[in-house]
């Protein structure tokens, strides 16, 4: 039997980025636009993070050989920073993501589609180039990439995960960034839902000629929606490279979870809550292999197990579109770009 | 048209009809150029060479040697097929972004009978099953999607990049049956002895194992453009794209044509999957179409669909690769320098299409709605 204490935290933290994925691309497919660009996105907001964190623990370390331990800034200022300047960069770095395909999507009504895929391939050589290339040329003196300083203020459990037994370990034993999601993906959820901002936001997904026709902004916010999406999606990133990974950059680590995180959308049928738990599922299905009781000599059923996520997305999309239940659809002028002046 | 209103904006935007075909390539080759220039730019401030060198160096990296040259085309002819393989699923507006599990199991198909029938068929027919095997499995590969767009609408985008982790998985598992020797994790060379199922050499001259391939490309290159503008067909996806109502109405099959041309598409890149097995590789590997169906998309892009620019589309993706490469090499820096380059180009490409399709009109002060 699978041991679910141990289980079930590494389902947690492998959900985590594929929740903020989603959620982000859920706020951004609710505006009608369908960015398959968050799996390049969530890369930029990773190395992002991770070249801010870099340069800056550089800066410190130069600091730390002049002055002596006790100095105020070292004891003050360094946690603050250590926190703020990657969490910044990597919120500067997907909201350029978004800001280039909202420009070229919404000012320059191009096809979202290969904007999208463009923005991926992009994104993932910023990641694997930056990744690979940092230390070389920042010229720093060191072997790789390993941002102790500050992702162990990222990767900080909870005070009473250890002294709890089982229930800490399954509900207190994860950063910060992890349950920052779960208020995002509830918030999100409750915007969307229950107020005016999200009753606009799923006009202008579902008809914008009929939103602008209201009075409502539709390029305001489209690009409002798109930016805080990929915002929240590159959080994602961030949070695999800081705790899941302790800061170590590994190029192309971070796999094909971006698409993962784009078929969460479909399987939760755009709600962000829901994906609170279907993301936690999918994490699980993602790591469930390791779990499963294997033969050594048949270890390709292992592939097999790794199929399932995506499958079972798949039945999903085929169920909704078979039931065509009115409230389970993807916004209806999803992926289209809307030009006021064309019927 | 535009609204008088009191505060008037600066300007407005409408849609034209009027460029021409020489006005807007000439769009896009500005475009490019603009692009080459600030990736350039961006090469100077990461390597500290001068843009010389640096268009220099990628010209190295994609055809230095006779060697290099032949390897570009061939790499080009791949990405050539892939992108061709899509463009009439495109055409129906039907996002096929599934391109990388169709060539993935056209791969796959041809792999388990080189593996399995090497010793039971005579070469010439081996290499024949081999070939329908790959085309159909990539055929059925892009039909699924296709029935369930044709009957339930199901969104195609979403199920075809579905499919293709579905293939990838399922080409991870038959590695792991078939890997040799045992626990290696690959399959390694197929037939390494006998060569059965290796696609054979045309003449005997320097380039003339990578014949077949370029061969091919071109012969599929003609088929497509002869396929798609002089066939009734290609008419028939074309106006189902266009409109479905209007397709209903003139009484084509909507749902047969979407099958029947998924099936073409899939077709295509289960052939491009043959090659990669039986002409290039003579492996398989996960990574083997390397996200090539993605570039794809943006190829057959790109080129408007039209089959015969998507030849130079393809050159400069590969060109870029190719290039960007040996210049990220050759400092030292990771060889994903290419991919950024290419996003670049393709966001000025795509970026510049507005100005083909559009006009912006300046509005005079006082001046009543738009000057039509």
């Amino acid at each position: 039997m699978i041991n679910l204490v141990s289980f079930i935290p590494k389902a947690v933290v492998q959900g985590i980025p594929l929740l903020y994925g989603s959620t982000g691309e859920i706020v951004t497919q609710k505006s009608g636009n369908l960015n398959l660009g968050i799996p390049g996105v969530m890369y930029v907001g990773a190395i992002s993070g991770v070249i801010g964190a870099f340069n800056f623990e550089q800066a410190v370390k130069s600091y730390q050989a002049t002055h002596e331990a006790a100095d105020t800034f070292l004891t003050v200022f360094v946690p603050m920073l250590s926190v703020m300047i990657p969490l910044l960069s990597c919120l500067l770095g997907s909201l350029i993501m978004g800001l280039i395909y909202c420009f070229l999507t919404v000012t320059l009504r191009a096809n979202q589609n290969v904007t999208g895929l463009a923005m991926t391939t992009f994104g993932v050589g910023f990641g694997n180039f930056f990744g690979a290339s940092l230390i070389k040329l920042s010229g720093a003196d060191v072997p790789s990439i390993a941002l102790t300083t500050t992702s162990k203020y990222f990767s900080q459990k909870l005070p009473f995960a250890e002294t709890t037994g089982w229930f800490g370990k399954i509900f207190f034993s994860y950063g910060p960034l992890a349950y920052f999601s779960i208020l995002v993906a509830i918030a999100a959820a409750i915007i969307i839902k229950k107020t005016r901002v999200g009753l606009h936001l799923r006009a202008v997904g579902e008809s914008p000629a009929t939103a602008d026709s209201a009075g409502i902004n539709v390029t305001m916010y489209k690009y409002g929606a798109t930016c805080i999406g990929c915002m929240i999606a590159g959080l994602g990133g961030l949070y695999y490279v800081m705790d899941y990974a302790t800061g170590v950059w590994s190029n192309d680590a971070f796999g094909d979870r971006g698409w993962l995180a784009i078929a969460l959308v479909i399987f939760t049928i755009w709600k962000p809550d829901m994906s609170i738990f279907a993301s936690i599922l999918f994490g699980g299905l993602y790591i469930l292999y390791l779990f499963l009781p294997i033969n050594i000599d048949h270890m390709e059923y292992q592939q097999l197990y790794k199929m399932i996520p995506y499958v079972v997305t798949l039945v999903v999309l085929v169920i909704t579109s078979i039931r065509n239940k009115r409230e389970n659809q993807p916004p209806a002028s999803l992926g289209l770009p809307y030009f006021r002046e064309e019927r | 048209m535009a609204k008088t209103n009191k505060s008037e904006p600066l300007f407005h935007i409408a849609k034209r009809s009027d460029m021409t075909f020489k006005k807007a390539i000439l769009v896009r080759v500005i475009a490019v150029v603009a692009a080459l220039v600030l990736c350039a730019i961006i090469t100077m401030i990461t390597t500290g060479l001068n843009p010389f060198t640096v268009y220099g160096s990628m010209a190295k990296g994609a055809f230095g040697t006779v060697r290099k040259s032949w390897i570009t085309v061939q790499d080009t002819s791949i990405l050539l097929l892939i992108a061709l393989a899509l463009t009439p699923a495109f055409k129906m507006r039907f996002w096929n972004i599934g391109g990388e599990g169709q060539v993935l199991i056209g791969a796959l198909a041809t792999s388990a009978v080189m593996l399995k029938l090497a010793d039971h068929l005579p070469n010439p027919l081996l290499i024949a099953v081999m070939l329908v095997a790959a085309v159909l499995a990539g055929g059925i590969w892009g039909v699924i999607p296709a029935i369930f767009k044709a009957k339930w609408n199901t969104n195609e985008t979403l199920f075809t990049l579905m499919m293709n982790y579905i293939a990838t998985q399922l080409v991870a598992f038959f590695i792991i049956v078939w890997e040799y020797p045992k626990g290696a994790g690959k399959v390694g060379i197929i037939n390494p002895k006998t060569e059965l199922g290796w696609l054979p050499k045309i003449g005997n001259f320097m380039g003339s194992k990578y014949m077949l391939t370029i061969f091919i490309a071109v012969l599929t290159t003609i088929a497509m453009f002869a396929y798609l503008y002089y066939s009734k067909q290609g008419y028939e996806i074309c106006v189902v794209g266009e409109s479905e109502n209007t397709a209903r109405y003139v009484g084509i099959n909507v749902g047969k044509v979407i099958i029947r041309t998924m099936f073409i598409s899939g077709a295509i890149c289960g052939l491009t999957g043959f090659i990669l097995v039986a002409g290039i590789h003579q492996t398989i590997t996960t990574s083997l179409v390397g996200g090539q169906g993605f570039t794809a998309v943006m190829v057959s892009w790109l080129a408007k669909f039209n089959p015969f620019i998507m030849i130079f589309a393809s050159l400069l993706i590969i060109f870029l690769k190719k290039g960007a490469g040996e210049v990220a090499t050759s400092c030292g820096l990771n060889e994903s320098f290419s991919e950024i380059l290419t996003g670049i180009i393709i966001f000025f490409i795509i970026g510049c299409e507005f100005f083909i399709r559009y006009k912006i009109i300046f509005n005079k002060k006082s001046a009543k709605g738009g000057n039509k």
